[in-house]
């Protein structure tokens, strides 16, 4: 059966409905990509923190983010060899491994998930936010595509506020450089309601994305935040923002969510529904993509949950109140780029961390250090030491990479882990025990 | 007066380049009560804001190769440069305890994060992350610009206890635009008589600019400069080349002196970009902050830290180094662990190829000791261009 013709209700097998949903969801999009020859469709590349989705809709221009392309070909373990490719070419050992991952599968004719040849953009939108490595990313695309590119930059939330003089910047490059240029690439002219229209849709579904990764705090948590939260971010994060299907996809999963705690369940892991729930952890950092399940088994065979994660705020910190506001349609968006985790300053991370901790009675804190990160790997250290002295629950250090599999030495990672649930037991002892 | 020589010239700077205590700021910062010091991180700070305020601006670029880094390797895994944890050591170490502000310009993420860390583990010292447009039209980047300058002015003013007027800014510009034309000067003379002023010379008497009060520092430009043009010096049979990617964390002098024993004449850089990122005059009478802002978006140097929002522009600087020093090639210098310099690496490469201009790479840490390989490459590319050059 291709996906594209299942039609997923919440009726459906209870834990599959919304994943179905997302497999269609998906699978069209990638459709919708690699035909847009065919179709004329225009295709506009950016990423995923400051991604401007609902704007992107409104020059009917589909939307193509290579962090998730570097994803796929991670989890696909592609990247591997995309990686290599790219370093053969000149590209360093030392930077960011998306970008390479990226390039390589340029290099080797940019087949997308779906088998067939993805589109090159029409326009780059270079949001810059969060992240400096976008800046190059972009230039290096520029360089091969030669298309329009649109920079877009969000300053940094350095001392945790937002001021009018970052709101008024990024709401003028809206108007002047990033809606004038869009409307050029696409030929189809700005209509306001229509982002309005997209706005107010993006809204609906971030509150039922806040409920679902709220859902964490219960006693077990219905859902992992940070595995499987990666599912649950996917289409509020890529291509769907503002969509009726976004809304759908996590109705359902709100659905299936709030059957799991009426049952009493715990998350459903690749393996099946998750065993009794041990130990409660927050995650700070990406995860590895190329050693996906045998990663995240090393947490479910110990009976680890992830109740909160930052890196599922990289797309929105939406639980921090944070909703699309469809009558502030431009400064919105400006607020959204502003407000995404990565851009958030250090002092704000180390506070959103301990909050999770004490909100989601978590057991403490894991960071997963990216190797080629800087944007989230700078400052983990000392993020480390000041949650675990504020909070006094244990920390943790492993160090992988998103999509290099020579950076997953999956022994360590398991011993590190190992280690880090018997210091938990200790600690548990030991507060007993004093008790 | 007798008039300095350069090795005495030089003697002083290196004395001011290896004192990790910042004597020369502290002794300053004492002489007068009241007075303050506001350290800044690479690339860029308009520190005629800082000077008006009647402040030291302090160039804070990591530890070098003989800082003993104890405390701040417990700060950064293996895979981030040396310049954040170096910097942290001078910090944590005490070596900093004068300062009553810290800059962390709009560099990469790592100079970022730092801004973040340095707010936790110094709070009570101010510590601003110094944002700057990477979009260059007046009425968007401009007005950002000038917004974010005037946040620092106002705070600049709360630490200083007084108003700063247009007036003693517009003098400090005046004193700044006579320092550059100086160190412009000083790369004029070295690219057209690399052997009267060698680039390890060089570096030293810009660094002195980076720890001393802007009107000694062009004082002592000046005695370098006219020294170096009277005295004898042997004239090599070297190559001229223009070095890039050390615009962050800067090489070990050893490097710098490593290049140009294996024949290189080195004619163009981007060490400490603060000296001579704005090109030309600022103008010295009218709005000064206005007039600062215009300087950064329209006539200002490029790197790695900055977007090019002109694909036939990309690289293009490089390119007119060459031709305007009469180089013969370029060395890639770049910092292990640097996104910024090594993503950007093959762009200005391909940039470089089209342009028909030789190159090599290489890596390096502040505190790199082994220069032997660096030499050997070097020497291997001096000797191809000749050998080009011959054919
Ligand atoms: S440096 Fe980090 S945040 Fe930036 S693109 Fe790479 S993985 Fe993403
Ligand atoms: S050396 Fe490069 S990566 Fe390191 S702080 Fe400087 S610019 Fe950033």
């Amino acid at each position: 059966m291709r996906p594209s013709i299942v039609k997923a209700q919440p009726a459906d097998v209870l834990k599959d409905a919304s994943m179905i949903k997302q497999k269609e969801m998906m699978a069209n999009h990638y459709n919708r990509l690699t035909s847009a020859h065919e179709t004329g469709a225009k295709v506009a590349s950016t990423f995923v923190p400051g991604n401007l989705n609902e704007l992107i809709m409104c020059f009917d221009l589909v939307n193509n983010l290579p962090e998730v392309n570097a994803i796929q070909s991670g989890l696909r373990k592609q990247s591997g060899a995309y990686i290599m490719e790219a370093e053969r070419a000149g590209h360093s050992e030392d930077v960011c491994t998306y970008v390479k991952s990226d390039i390589g599968m340029m290099m080797k004719g940019n087949i997308g998930p779906n088998g067939k040849k993805l589109p090159d953009p029409d326009v780059l939108l270079l949001s810059y936010t969060g992240c400096f490595t976008f800046l190059k990313w972009f230039e290096l695309l520029r360089e091969q595509y030669k298309c329009p590119t649109i920079f877009l930059q969000t300053p940094y939330m350095a001392d945790g506020k937002v001021t009018p003089n970052m709101i008024q910047y990024m709401v003028k490059q809206l108007k002047e450089d990033v809606i004038p240029t869009l409307e050029k690439v696409s030929g189809v002219k700005f209509d306001i309601d229509r982002l309005r229209e997209y706005l107010a849709k993006s809204a609906k579904a971030e509150d039922d994305l806040v409920y679902i990764l709220q859902s964490g705090k219960n006693k077990p948590s219905p859902i992992d935040a940070y595995f499987g939260g990666i599912y649950y971010i996917g289409p509020i994060f890529g291509a769907f923002r503002g969509t009726d299907d976004a809304i759908d996809y996590y109705r359902f999963l709100r659905e299936e969510v709030d059957q799991r705690i009426a049952a009493g369940l715990g998350p459903v892991t690749p393996d099946g529904p998750m065993g009794e729930e041990k130990y409660r952890l927050v995650v700070e950092g990406p995860p590895n993509y190329t050693h996906f399940r045998q990663f995240w088994k090393m947490f479910y065979d110990e009976g680890a949950i992830v109740v909160a994660s930052s890196y599922t705020k990289v797309g929105g910190t939406y639980d921090y109140g944070f909703r699309h506001d469809p009558d502030r349609p431009l400064e919105t968006l400006a607020e959204y780029c502003l407000g995404v985790y990565t851009n958030r300053s250090l002092p704000m991370r180390i506070d959103m961390l301990c909050d999770y901790i004490n909100e989601y009675e978590a057991d403490g804190l894991l960071i997963n250090s990216i190797k080629s990160c800087n944007s989230f790997s700078a400052g983990q250290l000392l993020i480390m030491r000041e949650v675990e002295k504020r909070t006094g629950k244990p920390a943790a250090f492993i160090e992988t990479d998103l999509v290099d599999p020579r950076y997953f030495s999956a022994a360590n990672v398991k011993n590190r882990l190992e280690s880090y649930f018997q210091m938990i037991e200790q600690k548990r002892s030991s507060a007993g025990a004093a008790a | 007066m007798t008039q300095p020589t350069t090795s005495e010239i030089i003697a002083r700077c290196e004395e001011l380049y290896q004192d990790l205590n910042f004597t020369a700021a502290r002794v300053w910062k004492e002489a007068k009560p009241g007075r303050k010091v506001i350290g800044y991180l690479p690339v860029y700070v308009p520190r005629e804001l800082i000077h008006a305020a009647g402040m030291l601006p302090l160039g804070i670029m990591g530890g070098g190769d003989n800082l003993e880094v104890i405390h701040g390797d417990a700060y950064y895994q293996s895979y981030i440069c040396r310049i954040p944890r170096s910097t942290i050591e001078l910090g944590v170490s005490g070596r900093l305890d004068f300062v009553d502000g810290m800059l962390f310009p709009s560099i990469c993420d790592v100079i970022r994060n730092l801004s973040g860390m340095w707010k936790m583990l110094f709070p009570e010292v101010y510590a601003k992350y110094f944002d700057v447009p990477q979009t260059y039209k007046d009425e968007i980047g401009g007005t950002f610009y000038i917004g974010e300058m005037r946040e620092f002015l106002s705070d600049l003013e709360k630490i200083a206890g007084r108003k700063i007027t247009d007036e003693q800014i517009n003098t400090s510009i005046r004193v700044y635009n006579e320092n550059r034309r100086l160190v412009n000067e000083l790369y004029a003379l070295r690219a057209a008589v690399p052997w009267q002023a060698p680039a390890s010379e060089a570096y030293l008497v810009i660094r002195a600019g980076l720890l001393l009060p802007v009107e000694e520092h062009s004082r002592l430009l000046r005695q370098y400069i006219d020294a170096a043009k009277v005295e004898e010096r042997p004239i090599k049979d070297n190559c001229k080349v223009v070095v890039t990617g050390m615009f962050c964390e800067q090489p070990p002098l050893n490097l710098i002196k490593s290049l140009e024993l294996s024949g290189c004449y080195v004619v163009d850089d981007d060490f400490m970009l603060v000296s001579r990122w704005l090109i030309g005059d600022v103008p010295e009478s009218g709005d000064p902050v206005y007039n600062l802002s215009q300087a950064f978006l329209h006539r200002s140097m490029s790197t790695a830290a900055k977007y090019e929002p002109n694909l036939e522009e990309k690289g293009q600087f490089l390119v007119r180094a060459v031709r305007d020093t009469g180089a013969e090639g370029v060395i890639f210098a770049s910092t292990s662990f640097c996104d910024p310099a090594l993503l950007d690496r093959p762009m200005l490469q391909n940039v470089l190829k089209a342009a028909d201009i030789p190159f090599i790479a290489f890596k390096y840490a502040e505190n790199s000791g082994q220069m032997q390989p660096i030499r050997e490459q070097a020497g291997t590319f001096v000797d191809s261009i000749k050998l080009w050059s011959v054919a």
